[in-house]
């Protein structure tokens, strides 16, 4: 080894050195840090760090157009950190951990704090933004056309493809000959020399840096259109058809002295409540447009106490122990029992039935998920044509649940029978010897030798396995999708996880509800966690793990 | 089920009657193996079926091949975007798995042969973060990929360049505790006398570490592609465009809408799917056995 390894860097060695490393092994620390650089490790050094400032300054330079200044700051100070890392000698071990790291930081450890700090808001559909977006939202879509508004004739444009680009309103005052450019953003004055109009109805035709869309291009973004709202110093500009557009007015406009709401048509006003975040009349009527505030403990509180959330979700977090526990359980007794079967010296043609065994983990689990729902078809389903029933598999409760435990034995038994295998390859024929030597039978030493090292061996997987089902939203959501559901209420149905059931709270038609699906989230985690810390606790107590 | 377990004991009893004894001692192993084969295989029988099934319906499709048609193999290329799909699947799932694989195995090294303040903790977290799936921060991470795709189009949604790095977020959790115990089974002396004859920590890892546990990676390489081919949630939040789809969440399209017509084409596009897993699944099982339960027992 020692000839290949010596590259250029070696000669940079102290001779004096060589008869003490031979003579007093150091510590292998010591040692490491004194090795020579290598050309090769150099060269690989200089390329990457190299593609790392490249990518640092390709990255930089949106991000300094947007004027979004901690991004960069962020960018600069991560880029300096690893040029300082890799081109010191020292932190050996953090030059192995942080590549994963960064990646874990920036796509998981962030998002999950960033989700963890939403549960103690109402973040969700009508509580989005801040109160200003909300205002400005509540104003323009109260805009109405009054007599006298200014009439625009209009061309819809944008600065991207015609098919998905950001639409932009050009607009040409037929009194006044200007032209604007108008998006969500506001309005901006066009110079007369960029823009080509046609001289009979002032209709703008092309403009520098737009793509103006024809009639056939735009009708098919027509709702796009519609809703396109142009805010306004006085109101804001509206579409109305493709070629023309008015400036109303706000009928529904904030007066910052009640911290209030008017509408000037009917005169109702809608006080902001700062703690729910939502404008609210005399009446209890509330604006959809609302803004995201602090709402501390009250989602946590909401799914112990209110019956309608409490009452669904400790009954799916039953289910969801039973089915995660029985995913796992099921899976492993029948994979251990037929490899129990087939682990014998007498047995012939053991590999061909593991290549057979092992197909249904080979396929891809999505689909033959889908392929499973299909099978349990009321109507046409091959469950009920084979044996001649008429079930509505997914209609009922306990048969929904026994399907859905179906499948994952299906799906999950050929890993436990390939693991189970190796585990019992592993146990020395001796000890089962030994004990019906000593006139034990087979179900005892099964019992008191082959279960016993069995699961040692194969706790961990087992205990990762559960921490598995308990999410797996594959396993529900391509299936049943959580039902069946109650009549009386829709958002929970009989074979929900909390994770699916999450999933609805959160992206549902009822609305989405981030704040709630977040602390439902710290639920999920908070068990999962306990559960498997327990577990690993208890398994692992005899071993070194942290050596 | 447990009735095979306590098989051993008709072992025993049927031992001196020479009748029975070869059924009693081979004969019903073979008898669970056959049952378990036909457990095993009839769900495929099924897809293979109604792939076949000229008439590409799931209510014209019965257990055993009623005839023998290219059709939906053919309206697959032709009427969807498979293809694509295909070949985002294999791109996203291909770089994914051997980036965190590398990255996994960078981690795992520091962890089994340096020793560090924080490295308790640091394993302890890595276990924590895994407990909380990434899909649960979904909307935070729509959230920030909405930034990102104004900032850097071509790392927004849509492309496969995004995903990958999200799919990336999960490298170090998965894998890391299970190559630890790899690397924790490769005896000490070997990268010891490698660093007293003059190696870096960088050549003990490259040249020694990795060759030694390469069949190893190859394996956990081949989960993770398979776990990453079936990524389905993620997946679906953010890829929208017919063309940049993954083939999980292309063909879900396939049969979310209409499910009986389409059946044909989405089980022939699930043979296809399964066509390159079931390949390597059956070149490595052997090691599959073996890296699983090493890394097990070791932790």
């Amino acid at each position: 080894m020692s000839t290949s390894l010596s590259g250029p860097g070696s000669a940079q060695q102290a001779p004096g050195r060589e008869p003490v490393r031979r003579g007093l092994p150091r510590k292998s620390r010591t040692a490491r840090n004194h090795a020579p650089i290598t050309a090769t490790g150099l060269v690989v050094k200089v390329v990457l760090l190299g593609l790392v400032a490249g990518i640092a300054i390709w990255a930089a330079f949106p991000l300094i157009k947007a004027e979004h200044w901690i991004g960069l700051a962020i960018l600069a100070a991560t880029t300096a950190g690893l040029f300082y890392l890799y081109l010191g000698r020292r932190h050996i071990p953090a030059k192995y951990l942080v590549p994963g790291t960064i990646f874990l930081i920036a796509f998981q450890v962030f998002p999950v704090l960033y989700t963890a700090s939403t549960a103690f808001t109402n973040f969700g559909d009508g509580h989005r933004g801040s109160k200003d977006d909300a205002i400005v939202a509540i104003q323009t879509s109260s805009v109405k056309q009054v007599p006298g508004s200014t009439e625009y004739s209009l061309s819809i444009a944008t600065k991207g493809d015609p098919a998905t680009g950001p639409l932009v309103f050009l607009l040409s005052d037929p009194k006044t000959k200007e032209v604007f450019a108008g998006d969500a953003g506001g309005l901006r004055k066009l110079d007369a020399g960029d823009v080509e109009a046609s001289s009979l109805t002032g209709k703008v035709t092309a403009a520098d840096g737009y793509t103006v869309l024809n009639i056939g291009q735009a009708s098919v973004r027509s709702k796009e259109i519609t809703d396109l709202v142009v805010p306004t110093s006085g109101g804001a500009i509206r579409s109305n058809g493709l070629t023309r557009a008015y400036e109303g007015k706000a009928v529904r406009a904030y007066d910052a002295g009640c911290d209030c709401v008017k509408d000037s048509e009917t005169g109702k006003t809608w006080t902001a409540d700062p703690a729910t975040g939502a404008f609210v009349a005399a009446d209890g009527e509330r604006l959809t447009q609302g803004w995201k505030v602090n709402v501390g403990l009250k989602n946590f509180s909401r799914v112990l106490t209110d019956p309608n959330i409490s009452g669904p979700f400790f009954g799916t977090l039953l289910w969801n122990f039973a089915f995660a526990i029985g995913s796992t359980g099921l899976t492993f007794l029948l994979g251990m029992a037929i490899a129990l079967a087939l682990h014998s010296p007498r047995m012939r043609g053991t590999n061909l039935y593991r290549v057979l065994l092992i197909l249904p983990y080979a396929m891809p689990s999505f689909a033959m998920l889908l392929v499973w729902r299909d099978m349990f078809n009321t109507d046409f389903g091959l469950v009920n044509n084979l044996f001649g029933l008429d079930v509505d598999w997914f209609g009922q409760s306990w048969s929904a649940r026994a399907a859905v435990l179906l499948v994952q034995l299906w799906l999950g038994y050929p890993y436990m029978f390939l693991v189970a295998t190796g585990a019992l390859q592993a146990i020395p024929r001796e000890l089962t010897e030994a004990t019906s030597v000593d006139g034990a039978s087979p179900w005892q030493s099964f019992r008191a030798v082959t279960l016993p090292l069995l699961l040692v061996a194969l706790s961990p997987l087992l205990i990762a396995s559960f921490a598995y089902n308990f999410n797996n939203i594959n396993a529900i959501w391509l299936t049943t999708e959580g039902g069946p559901f109650a009549p009386d209420n829709p958002t929970n149905g009989a074979t929900d996880l909390l994770i699916t059931y999450t999933y609805r709270l959160a992206f549902g038609a009822q609305g989405a509800e981030f704040g709630m699906a977040a602390a439902v989230s710290i639920f999920i985690f908070a068990i999962v966690a306990t559960v498997s810390a327990i577990s690993f606790r208890r398994t692992r107590k005899q071993e070194e793990v942290y050596s | 089920m447990t009735t095979y377990a306590d098989a051993p004991v008709a072992n025993r009893n049927a031992k001196g009657r020479s009748k029975n004894r070869w059924f009693a001692q081979v004969g019903w192993r073979h008898l669970v193996g056959v049952l378990a084969v036909v457990f095993s295989l009839f769900p495929i029988l099924f897809v293979l079926s109604a792939a076949l099934n000229p008439l590409g319906t799931l209510s014209s499709t019965e257990l055993l091949p009623t005839g023998a048609s290219f059709e939906n193999f053919s309206n697959l290329f032709s009427r969807t975007a498979f293809g694509h799909w295909f070949l985002n699947s294999l791109l996203i799932a291909g770089t994914a798995s051997f980036v965190s694989i590398f990255l996994s195995s960078l981690a795992a090294y520091a962890f089994s042969r340096m020793r560090f303040a924080g490295r308790r903790i640091g394993l302890l977290t890595l276990l924590l973060i895994q407990m909380f799936p990434q899909f649960l921060a979904i909307v935070a991470i729509f959230l920030i990929f909405t930034t990102v795709t104004d900032l850097w189009p071509v790392l927004g949604f849509n492309t496969p360049w995004g995903l990958f790095l999200l799919y990336m977020g999960g490298a170090l959790g998965v894998n890391t505790w299970l190559m630890k115990g790899f690397f924790d089974t490769l005896p000490r002396e070997l990268d010891e006398s490698a660093t007293m004859d003059g190696a870096t920590h960088a050549q003990v890892f490259f040249r020694i570490m990795l060759p030694l546990v390469a069949p190893i990676l190859a394996v956990t390489a081949l989960l993770s592609f398979i776990g990453t081919i079936n990524e389905f949630m993620i997946a679906n939040v953010f890829l929208t465009n017919t063309e940049s789809k993954t083939l999980a969440v292309g063909m879900f399209g396939l049969v979310a809408g209409e499910r009986n017509n389409n059946f044909g084409m989405f089980a022939a596009g699930t043979l296809l799917t399964a066509i390159p897993t079931v390949l390597v699944f059956q070149l490595l099982q052997r090691y599959i056995v073996s890296g699983l339960t090493a890394g097990a027992v070791k932790g």
